[in-house]
């Protein structure tokens, strides 16, 4: 071809092209180091966490109340017992809430009032947790003392515009056909959306529920300002101040004893593993709802 | 004979007409008031925040924000130094992970095959999803020591003329360099999920054309995908330094809690959300109880301010897009 030609029609790549894929062979490469970078860290977390955890995991740690001090052995169920109740209050007093704003976002507001709403949602989303905290302190601690189900209050402001939104983004789904046969068929507005719409986003809202009780699970801050003074009495009242396990591994950790760190580490896994599998199950689900809502 | 048959059903109509007038209002009322209730919280907050700090507010005034001072002792507080520590972390830790973040998010929806998408961005996901104080507790026992032992070594022979490394290595894990190393692994997996999003927002139609003229894919992304999403990735930037202002429990298990303001990040520190998380316990009077959450409202503040710029990029940039379809 070159021969009879002149070179610029030649099918062996240029030089400057030549250099273009090079420097794209380049970022390819850094976009893939960087993925990688963040997968090693995640990998190196997780490693720490399990190795060590699991060196200080043993039965009395699910089932015995703390040691008293200097003492080793013990465990932290009063923790685990008290992270339960925690955040089931709190997500008592957030799904209702947070479906109720999803349903006015997305089926009753004009689009500037959910524009508002929306807004006020994301920068509640954006609150530091731990002024949150001082908040719920300054609002329902001061003057009564410190309570679980004020933590679960505290948790619920920072689960409200999680599961609000997950209602909004799930209600858009649902086609707009089903809303308007279903008013062609004379049926009311409240009739419609409880009967009609919201169950076919049931699912969606689950996940959505799911994913911000993973995040409310792990959340220190707002605990230490409205359920830290406690026992280490193992109780089921949302009255009583208990002990949770994020609180747990904060004070153990500050502690000089070094049997309270490998305790820390065993609280760390126990935690992790309860937010990851809690937040892994409720992405695979959601991805499952959406693609049945899309169909 | 047509009266009274249609009497009862006049009658059925109109009670069903008021159970809908009923339920209607009813449910307009409940979801209408839990969303002005969602409102009224956040105005809650900030006046509680006022009203605790407002001992505090009438004490120090506005030099309390230019003010070196934390002394429980004496009763002098200020809050300059907590500024500069959040301000400075979070701003180091946004440089760090902006980029990195910015290319594991077009790693995810450009340039990685397909299989490895999903499982990649899961991990990524997943390490969002890890409790700050687990990464707290991994900061202050596997990083500080790796910091002390072999990271600050290394940059003070190379880079210890810098003023960021100076004044030799430290005597603990516990420095600015820590709580940056940490605050940057929390915000990475926030700004990669917010980019990737962004990023397969991009039509389909421009990324094939552009390689169908005979762009690679770094060109295609360079002249096709970033343009298209600059706003918003600034906004998922802005929205990791919001996360990494107001982190409190991984920060302060590092950063060593000592006043002063300092260049060099093998100095210890501390920011507004860890001396409120490590005092509010122990506040002897009630000025520092007051000081404290006059803290909170500062770091509210600042929060409020980032938030506000980056959600007010983000709708910008979904008009702009709506507006263009």
């Amino acid at each position: 071809m070159s021969g009879t030609r002149d070179s610029g029609y030649s099918l062996r790549p240029t030089a400057q092209l030549r250099r273009r894929k090079l420097v794209n062979l380049a970022m390819e490469g850094i976009g893939a180091a960087a993925a990688l970078v963040g997968v090693a860290v995640l990998g190196l977390v997780v490693w720490a966490v399990a190795k060590r955890g699991a060196a200080a995991l043993n039965k009395d740690f699910f089932t015995d109340v703390p040691a008293t001090f200097g003492e080793t052995g013990g465990g932290i169920a009063n923790s685990i017992v008290g992270s339960i109740v925690i955040v089931l209050v709190a997500t008592a007093f957030a799904m209702p809430f947070g479906v109720l704003v999803g349903i006015y976002l997305n089926e009753i507001a004009g689009q500037r009032v959910t524009r508002l709403v929306s807004l006020v949602l994301d920068v509640l989303n954006g609150l530091p947790a731990i002024v949150i905290g001082i908040f719920v302190y300054g609002l329902l601690v001061i003057g009564s003392g410190h309570a679980a189900w004020k933590a679960s209050f505290a948790l619920a402001i920072i689960m409200l515009p999680l599961v609000a939104r997950s209602t909004q983004e799930v209600l858009r789904l649902v086609p707009e056909a089903l809303r308007e046969g279903s008013t062609a068929l004379g049926v009311a507005r409240w009739r419609t959306t409880v009967g009609v719409v919201m169950p076919t986003v049931l699912g969606g809202i689950l996940t959505g529920a799911t994913l911000a009780v993973a995040r409310a699970a792990g959340e220190t801050a707002p605990l230490l300002f409205t359920c830290s003074v406690t026992t280490s009495q193992v109780s089921w009242q949302p009255t009583e101040a208990l002990q949770s396990i994020p609180l747990t591994i904060f004070q153990f950790l500050e502690s000089p004893n070094p049997d309270d760190h490998a305790k820390a580490w065993a609280a760390s896994l126990v935690l992790m593993t309860f937010v990851l599998v809690l937040s892994l199950l409720s992405k695979a689900l959601l991805a499952r709802s959406r693609r049945k809502l899309s169909r | 004979m047509s009266a009274p048959a249609a009497s009862p059903r006049a009658f059925a109509l109109g009670r069903r007409r008021f159970r809908d007038q009923v339920g209607d209002s009813t449910l307009f009322g409940l979801t209408g008031g839990a969303s002005f209730a969602a409102v009224g919280l956040v105005g809650l907050l900030v006046y509680e925040l006022f009203h605790q700090s407002w001992p505090a507010i009438e004490e120090f005034g506005l030099g309390f924000i230019t003010s070196h001072a934390w002394d429980p002792v004496k009763n002098e507080f200020g809050a300059l130094d907590f500024i500069w520590g959040t301000l400075y972390t979070s701003a180091l830790a946004v440089l760090l992970a902006a980029p990195l973040s910015i290319a594991i998010g077009l790693f995810l929806s450009e340039l990685a095959p397909r299989g490895v998408r999903g499982i990649v961005g899961a991990l990524v996901e997943m390490l969002a999803a890890i409790p700050s104080v687990v990464i707290g507790l991994w900061g202050v026992f596997i990083v500080g020591p790796f910091i002390h032992d072999h990271l600050a070594p290394f940059l003070d022979r190379t880079l210890g003329w810098t003023p960021f490394f100076s004044g030799g290595v430290p005597a603990a894990g516990n420095t600015l360099l820590t709580a940056v190393i940490v605050l940057t692994i929390m915000i990475i997996p926030i700004t990669a999920s917010i980019s990737r999003e962004l990023f397969l927002t991009v039509p389909e139609e421009l990324e094939q054309g552009s390689l169908a003229l005979g762009m690679t894919r770094w060109e295609m992304v360079r002249g096709v995908v970033l343009p298209y999403t600059r706003g918003g990735v600034v906004a998922a930037v802005i929205l990791g330094l919001g996360r990494a202002i107001g982190e409190a429990i991984a920060v302060t298990q590092v950063i060593g809690g000592l006043l002063g303001i300092h260049i060099s990040l093998f100095e210890s520190g501390d920011t507004l959300a860890s001396r409120i998380a490590a005092q509010y316990q122990g506040a002897a009077t009630d000025i520092q109880v007051a000081s404290l959450v006059y803290l909170a409202l500062i770091l509210l503040a600042i929060s409020l301010i980032t938030n506000f710029i980056a959600q007010l990029i983000v709708r910008r940039f979904e008009f702009q897009r709506v507006g263009g379809d």
